[in-house]
């Protein structure tokens, strides 16, 4: 398996998803703060605003990309057994994947992306 | 707790003895909000599913969110994500060098203590 850099390619992807996220999140709080959609249909109209659908993707992308270097760091920092860590690894990993893929579904059926 | 170590020097992990200063603190909070917020992605969106999907699930969703507890489980939430969010804030600031004295990580680990409780207590007023 090829590591080399991992550990600054894990760092700069943190770094760069929180600084998107915290940006996306500012930015989602004044809009619904200046415009509040109060139901259904403006809810769905809002939300699939075209600059807004796609910046709402990559937060999704961008949260699941950083809760994995997160939770890896926690692994690595607290379990010392190589093969527990692996098993682990694989569960928070493979339970992400599973969020990325049930995200695009409801982002892609609803019509939002 | 058995933990094997491959090295026979003494380990010393009482963590009710053991003096936590400020940065060690908020460090751990950090982690723990993140933890925390990880455990409730699939809550997310599973909520975004069904505000999307149909009026009665986003009907539901406005219900759900009505209610007393949780209404207060969303202030906590509100208050773990802006204490990591300011947490991280400081970090990306030590990263470039601000902050990064014992004065100065001290003073913002501080900072970041009273800020989370400010939204913690903005949150409070406005959804309680």
């Amino acid at each position: 398996m090829r590591i080399h850099g991992a550990g600054l390619r894990a760092w700069v992807v943190q770094r760069l998803t929180a600084m998107f996220m915290a940006g996306f999140i500012l930015a989602a709080i004044i809009l619904l703060l200046a415009t509040p959609p109060g139901s259904y249909t403006a809810w769905r109209e809002w939300i699939a605003h075209p600059v807004l659908s796609l910046a709402s993707a990559l937060f999704f992308a961008s949260l699941l990309m950083h809760a994995w270097v997160g939770m890896r760091d926690v692994i690595m920092d607290y379990i010392s057994s190589t093969g527990i860590r692996f098993c682990l690894l694989v569960v928070v990993g493979g339970f992400l994947f599973a969020m990325a893929m049930w995200v695009l579904r409801v982002l892609f059926v609803s019509s939002v992306i | 707790m058995a933990i094997v170590r491959k090295h026979k020097r003494p380990v010393y992990l009482n963590l009710f003895q053991i003096h936590f200063p400020v940065g060690a603190v908020v460090s751990i909070t950090h982690r723990i909000s993140g933890i925390l917020m990880f455990a409730l992605i699939p809550v997310l969106i599973y909520m975004l599913e069904q505000s999307v999907s149909t009026a009665q699930g986003y009907a539901r969703v406005v219900q759900i969110l009505d209610t007393l507890p949780v209404r207060i489980i969303l202030v906590m939430v509100i208050w773990a994500f802006a204490h990591h969010v300011f947490n991280g804030i400081r970090q990306l600031l030590i990263d470039i060098d601000i902050g990064v004295s014992r004065e100065g990580s001290r003073r913002s680990a501080w900072t970041v203590i009273v800020a989370g409780v400010m939204v913690l207590g903005f949150a409070a007023v406005a959804l309680l």
